[in-house]
């Protein structure tokens, strides 16, 4: 019987292929560590997020006199609402701890090198459309965070030349946050998931033309992949195992770790509370904002850090394949960068002092000019590398490559 | 134009495909504007756009807050010292007269939200500070030194009585909502 409903479907729509094509003949190369495993793991917190998302939607009201007591209310009144909403505070965090791992294996490795540049740019899509949604939802819990945090980023939109103040207040539809900004939040907040979700789905499209990219940064042969069912199924969800113990842990035992505690006191717009500080995972980017002393140079600094890791497939001009793996100069600078990002968050989260504030310009000046060194560093590092003597076979293909290269040319 | 051939001319086609396309996209543009104007500040909003205040109830030397628009105003009513003291300054970064900023010069009116990203200072003996980035603003409402780069705005405000002002409207007399 099952086998006739399947066959009649076949004939109408391409089910038993689409299986065939993208899981159970689905090529993946065999190495791919557990780096690997952080791509599924924010498809499983996308899903988290939306479920959670949609059944808090259910009792939250977006109205500036009911948001903070619906909250109240979801976290007293309604049946399992400490959970829901636990959570999808707690499950907004590892979206990011997520998403920023997936983005320094892709650096690590070099994943966003050709042909995968669509990749890492549809991820750069995701990144943004994950930032825009995060600080929308932070507002909804109506808290001395949520307006404050609301107030000063649509603030920044006043750096805009000429028509800075017109594009704040029709941001707001206010002159300051208030309800018309909560509840087109509220809107664009349940509308944006599914952005995500549509982005997620090219992003994938995307890769199962281009496949998985693996440690050695070879393209392996046929002889060297296996089918993505049932091996890396296995592997992912052993992720997803050890992935749910640190995320149950944090939801079931800590779950205000990721709340900031000025936010149980309701919003007050006469009040600033005596220390604003984002959400962690806008803190490096914050710091930077802090680190320029004028306000349009701060936000522009402020994009451009975010944006800069676009320019990375152009940016890295050496073809040693593997990444940072077999690039010792690369790998420095890799760590580097990860490490000044953690300096950043950490200038990112104090109040501002005169110190602090060197430490924060020269972090910024560091974070950029890894990226603008790159171009020169990786060229050299090549050239050493190839002086210091190649592996044969490595040798070998980066011969036949650039000799393609000069075919296509031809 | 009677010729059969022009009817078959190529370029006429490309004619008419790039004007229907341009129409096309004035119209998907135009059909935009509801959506874009709907966000802006609806009628009721506008309509809070002005805020009577009594000032006979702020004593000398105090600093009274009200809200106009959603946003905070300072109202500082002045002590002779202070207002010499502004007077002789020009302030720092921006530098301004201090008559320029005030009506009279006891009642100092300004909006309460750091021109740099939109806190609220905290007032003390000689002026603001702004908790979030260290902005310092003196009693004139002028910035001194931190971040925020210019002075704190002075909204439109008219006294329609010795100690009565409407905020929101101009000196002139005519309403600004």
């Amino acid at each position: 019987m099952a086998n006739r409903v399947v066959a009649w479907i076949d004939q109408r729509f391409p089910l038993t292929s689409f299986i065939k094509h993208e899981l159970t003949d689905y090529p993946t190369p065999r190495n791919l560590s557990y780096w690997w495993n952080f791509g599924f793991l924010a498809g499983i917190v996308l899903v988290i997020q939306m479920v959670s998302g949609i059944f808090l939607a259910m009792h939250y009201k977006p109205d500036t006199t009911l948001a903070f007591d619906s909250v109240q209310h979801i976290m007293r009144d309604v049946n399992y609402g400490w959970l829901l909403r636990y959570l999808h505070s707690t499950g907004a965090s590892a979206f990011f701890a997520v998403i920023f791992i997936h983005m320094a294996r892709t650096l690590y490795y070099g994943s966003y090198r050709a042909p995968r540049e669509l990749m890492w740019w549809t991820g750069q899509v995701l990144l943004l459309l994950i930032m825009a949604t995060a600080f929308m939802g932070y507002l909804l819990p109506w808290g001395q965070m949520s307006y404050w945090g609301a107030q000063v980023i649509t603030n920044l939109f006043r750096a805009t030349p000429f028509i800075g103040d017109q594009i704040v207040v029709w941001m707001r539809g206010d002159f300051s946050v208030g309800d018309a900004t909560l509840t087109r939040f509220f809107a664009l907040h349940f509308l944006f998931p599914f952005l995500i979700f549509g982005m997620v789905v090219i992003h994938l499209v995307g890769l199962h033309t281009v496949k998985s990219s693996n440690p050695s940064g070879i393209n392996l042969a046929d002889k060297d992949n296996i089918p993505f069912h049932p091996y890396f199924t296995i592997k992912d969800f052993y992720g997803l195992g050890v992935f749910m113990m640190v995320f149950g842990g944090l939801v079931f035992f800590f779950p205000n770790f990721f709340i900031e505690s000025a936010n149980n006191i309701p919003a007050n717009p006469l009040q600033t509370p005596p220390h604003i500080v984002p959400e962690w995972y806008f803190l490096p980017f914050y710091a930077i904002l802090r680190a320029i002393p004028d306000l349009l140079g701060g936000v522009v600094a402020m994009a451009l850090s975010i944006l800069i890791f676009s320019a990375m497939p152009y940016l890295d001009r050496s073809r040693i394949p593997g990444g940072a793996r077999y690039r010792p100069v690369y790998r420095a600078m890799f760590y580097l960068f990860v490490a000044n990002v953690a300096v950043l968050g950490y200038v990112g989260i104090q109040p501002p002092t005169p110190t602090l504030a060197i430490v924060g310009q020269v972090s910024t000046f560091i974070y950029f000019s890894m990226f603008l060194l790159l171009p020169f560093v990786s060229r050299k590092e090549e050239r050493w590398l190839r002086a210091r003597g190649l592996p044969k076979a490595v040798h070998d293909l980066l011969d036949s490559e650039a000799a393609k290269a000069k075919g296509d040319r031809k | 134009m009677s010729d059969a051939n022009t009817i078959n001319d190529p370029e006429r086609r490309d004619f008419l495909g790039t004007v229907t396309a341009a129409v096309g996209a004035a119209g998907a543009a135009a059909a935009c504007w509801p959506l874009i104007s709907s966000m802006n500040p609806s009628t009721d909003v506008l309509s809070k756009s002005t805020t009577t205040v009594d000032l006979s109830t702020v004593p000398l030397g105090e600093l009274h807050t009200v809200a106009w628009q959603g946003k905070p105003v300072f109202i500082l009513h002045r002590t002779p010292k202070e207002i010499a003291d502004m007077e002789a300054s020009q302030g720092g970064k921006e530098p301004e007269a201090d008559q320029m900023r005030v009506q009279k010069p006891e009642w100092l009116v300004v909006v309460g939200i750091c021109t740099h990203l939109g806190c609220v200072p905290n007032h003390n003996a000689d002026g603001w500070l702004c908790p979030c980035h260290g902005s310092v603003y003196d009693n004139s409402g002028r910035i001194l030194h931190g971040p925020a780069p210019r002075n704190l705005e002075v909204p439109p405000y008219r006294f329609t009585a010795a100690d009565k002002i409407v905020i929101g409207e101009k000196a002139g007399g005519s309403s600004n909502g």
